[in-house]
């Protein structure tokens, strides 16, 4: 029965859903829009149980002494001042406001300015015409990031002649045009993977979603 | 040498990095902005829009991306209430309702915009795709009540506005996946005309949408930002960033160049 009624459930509400994007009958739209709703009122959930691994996770760390345990005493702290905070005053209540501005954006801010000199550092290194298909990818992307900077229109209307502001009108044309391709095969190569596996899914050929391993 | 500068020791880039980010932010350089045509696109659209017309604003952004989508977000809205076009913000991530309250409040105190008659914030709401799909049929059947708890219902802006049929155009500044699920819930499904103004590193992932024109426009990262603020004629954050991106950019370009070079040479040499 475990695996069962979920299945069962999956089922209907797979089939029906998708029939319902078919028909514009009231009924069929209604039942659509209840089922909607259902699925805002099962949304928070989510959120409950993202909170319940998040907190197993760094108690079990704490207990186990694993590497670097202390910083899991970081996360709660954080953790519960935001919830003391956030809950009985609100989001806008000047204490939250105060640590969101002072505390999460700086931190938050630094963590993801660190990734440009890692980056800086590793396109140094990495960054090699071995192959064609390197070097092609190579001028791509240097051509992208000279046409991405005012800087690389300045210097090339100073000192070419021709073609007023050609790298940012080069960048341009491979975002439209080698870059859309790439990426539209890539878009419909997700979508029909996606598509497979909804169905898998809805006929219950695919039971990974419900824990556990195929002989349970 | 060749081998020193194969493996020249990172710290050195890290200074290298650091130079370029400070000095152009301490000296005041600036550069002739390029204005792209996606971008062109979304301000044409937005000021084609008559006087009451309504934008919904998505602040789906987190603090490790404000730098970026903050200066953008701030030349919208600067140019719709400029415009008396209506502005509802919302997002559909956690770490997006306070940047976004903050980011409204304070373009409505430089325009004098009024809360509730010129624009209104709904704040965050968990399950996005459930969110999306909800505001197409009502929105306050997802949003009860705004973002300081005021129903909806008592707040005169919204009196008219019911669903996805009362807003003219979604501009989503987003630093995830958030553009695409707008295209497919609301774009798809319910006709909604989108605009997206998105951080550099995803912004390759949208042109198959502008080509489709599911998005009418496209501001891509800082340089949008700085784009957008060229068209309002009100440079603020975005242009001032550019200078530093502009160096920052050449700094890495010239080290691509001088590492490949250096690998050409120890490549010739093994040989």
């Amino acid at each position: 029965m475990r695996r069962q009624v979920p299945l069962i459930l999956c089922f209907a509400f797979g089939i029906v859903m998708a029939l319902t994007e078919f028909s514009p009958h009231p009924f069929s739209q209604g039942l659509n829009k209840e089922v909607i709703d259902w699925a805002l009122v099962i949304g928070p959930f989510a959120l409950v149980l993202a909170i319940a691994t998040l907190v197993q996770t760094h108690w079990v760390r704490i207990r186990r002494r694993s590497e670097y345990w202390r910083y899991s005493f970081l996360v709660f702290i954080g953790m519960i001042v935001m919830v003391a905070i956030g809950i009985p005053a609100g989001q806008q209540h000047p204490a939250f406001e105060w640590l969101f501005e002072y505390v999460q954006v700086p931190m938050d801010a630094t963590m993801f300015s660190l990734l440009a000199f890692f980056i800086a550092s590793a396109a140094y290194r990495a960054f090699r015409a071995r192959t064609l298909e390197a070097t092609l990818l190579l001028v791509a992307a240097l051509i992208v990031m000279i046409g991405n900077a005012p800087v690389g229109d300045l210097i090339w209307n100073t000192v070419m002649p021709f073609g007023d502001n050609l790298p940012s009108a080069a960048r341009q044309w491979i975002l439209d045009n080698p870059n859309l391709s790439a990426r539209r095969g890539i878009i419909l190569g997700i979508s029909l993977g996606v598509i497979s596996q909804s169905i898998r899914i809805i006929l219950g050929i695919e039971r990974s979603y419900l824990g556990g391993t195929e002989g349970d | 040498m060749i081998e020193k500068l194969m493996n020249i020791d990172r710290r050195i880039v890290f200074i290298l990095v650091a130079l370029a980010v400070i000095i152009p932010s301490l000296l005041s350089v600036s550069f002739p902005i390029t204005v792209s045509e996606p971008t062109r696109n979304t301000y044409d659209y937005i000021e084609a829009m008559p006087a009451g017309s309504t934008l919904m604003i998505g602040f789906n952004y987190g603090p490790s991306s404000f730098a970026e989508l903050h200066p953008m977000a701030k030349a919208v809205i600067q140019h719709c209430f400029e415009k008396k076009i209506q502005v509802i913000g919302m997002t559909l991530l956690a770490e997006g309702a306070t940047l976004g309250d903050q980011m409204l409040k304070s373009v409505a105190e430089e325009t004098g915009a009024v809360y509730g008659e010129d624009y209104v914030y709904l704040g965050f709401r968990p399950g996005a795709t459930q969110v999306l799909l909800g505001m197409g049929t009502a929105i306050d059947s997802v949003y009860e009540a705004d973002y300081a708890k005021t129903p909806l219902a008592e707040i005169p802006m919204m009196a008219n506005i019911k669903n996805y049929e009362q807003i003219d155009l979604v501009l989503d500044l987003a630093s995830g996946s958030s553009t695409e699920w707008w295209v497919i819930y609301t774009n798809t499904r319910y006709n909604q005309q989108i605009a997206a103004g998105v951080t550099g590193v995803i912004v390759s992932q949208m042109y198959p949408y502008l080509q489709t024109r599911q998005l009418i426009g496209l501001m891509p990262g800082l340089l949008g930002a700085a784009e957008y603020e060229k068209l309002i004629e009100k440079p603020a954050k975005g242009t001032e960033g550019m200078s530093i991106q502009s160096f920052a950019h050449l700094l890495v370009v010239g080290l691509v160049i001088l590492g490949n070079i250096a690998f050409f040479i120890q490549h010739r040499q093994s040989e």
